[in-house]
């Protein structure tokens, strides 16, 4: 009657992507990229993640409003993060290493 | 009397679904309402997990050897297992939903059991896993041991005092550090296996309901916000597997 039914194909496709994904990240675990081995980790994870908000909890499909309300939730927990790290960033530049210990 | 009541059906007030209630016009705003406070929940769950996460990523960076050393000595087949039965189970939810949506009774009460034999298949892996940290010595605490594999030899070829001593500093830190590793380890994982046991026990009621014909394609939210939490609950294990298993492997 009211909220959009996806196609079995739809859930199938994305379970599918899903594994694909899992695999891929394990094999990348495995490849030395330095400091990128995080941020590969880290994107990998974001872009399953993205695939379940979208399809599995049908935010694409939903009003403006729960998408507003999806995104704000995520950009303060960016904010949460990037503060912070810059704050843990920048004390140490102020308490060099050496005065700690 | 008479053309009053029919009056009144006219209005449209006489054929209201039973699950309608009254502070909400029709049955699309209500869903609409649930929506948004479902996902208003989560995102208090997404920061709350993201204190955690900002946690192990601070002290990843501060103890890079010690939690490279940590993560490596989770045995990873456990946890990819778990990554597949718990994405496995998200399909399954989501085809719970739809089958609600689309009259399939029988269909709906079938996936939500599917659902929750995968969330205990997890968390019988997770306690398999448990059991081998305890085996190990790996749970923080009094009986926290961290033995190195290349600890003794190193010990061996320490030609003077002071290389000695640096080296026993160093055992020292990787003993504390490690045992931060396992203490976020065990946080983590507790508080998502915490979240899965809740949500099989939202959706033993859900089930319940579902078999007992409450829900049809005209209102499934109740089942619909279950799985909302449930692929949270996914989701948050979708950034745990790599952080605590995956990253810096080679």
């Amino acid at each position: 009657m009211f909220g959009h039914v996806s196609p079995l194909k739809v859930y199938i496709g994305i379970f599918a992507a899903l594994m694909v994904l899992t695999v891929v990240t394990i094999l990348v675990a495995y490849v030395d990229l330095g400091e990128m081995n995080k941020v590969v980790a880290m994107g990998i994870a974001s872009f399953k993640a993205t695939l379940v908000v979208l399809y599995f909890m049908h935010v694409k499909y939903s009003s403006r409003l729960t998408k507003l309300i999806v995104v704000s939730g995520f950009f303060f927990l960016a904010i949460l993060l990037t503060l912070t790290m810059a704050d843990y960033g920048s004390r140490q530049w102020v308490n060099p290493p050496a005065i700690l210990q | 009397m008479h053309a009053d009541a029919h009056g009144h059906a006219g209005h449209g007030h006489g054929a209201q679904h039973p699950a309608l209630q009254h502070q909400f016009e029709t049955m699309g705003q209500q869903k609409e309402a649930a929506v948004l406070g479902m996902w208003a929940f989560l995102l208090t769950e997404v920061l709350f997990f993201g204190g955690l996460f900002m946690a192990y990523m601070l002290y990843r960076i501060w103890y890079p050897d010690a939690f490279v050393a940590a993560s490596t000595s989770i045995d990873l087949k456990w946890g990819a297992l778990n990554t597949v039965v718990l994405i496995g189970s998200s399909l399954t939810m989501a085809l719970a939903v739809r089958a609600a949506q689309t009259n399939q009774r029988k269909a709906t009460v079938n996936w939500l059991i599917l659902t929750m034999v995968l969330g205990t298949v997890f968390l019988g892996v997770k306690v398999i896993e448990y059991a081998d940290k305890f085996e190990h010595h790996h749970v923080p605490g009094p009986n926290f041991v961290w033995a190195e594999p290349g600890h003794e030899a190193a010990g061996a070829d320490a030609g003077t005092a002071s290389d000695h001593a640096v080296s026993a500093q160093e055992a020292a830190n990787l003993q504390n550090h490690t045992q931060i590793f396992f203490s976020l380890y065990f946080t983590m994982t507790g508080l998502h296996a915490l979240h899965m046991i809740i949500g099989i026990g939202i959706m033993l009621v859900i089930t319940w309901q579902a078999y007992s014909g409450r829900f049809s394609s005209e209102y499934y939210t109740p089942v619909e916000m279950t799985g909302l939490y449930w692929h949270f609950v996914d989701i948050v294990w979708i950034y745990l597997f790599p952080l605590l298993y995956l990253i810096d492997r080679s």
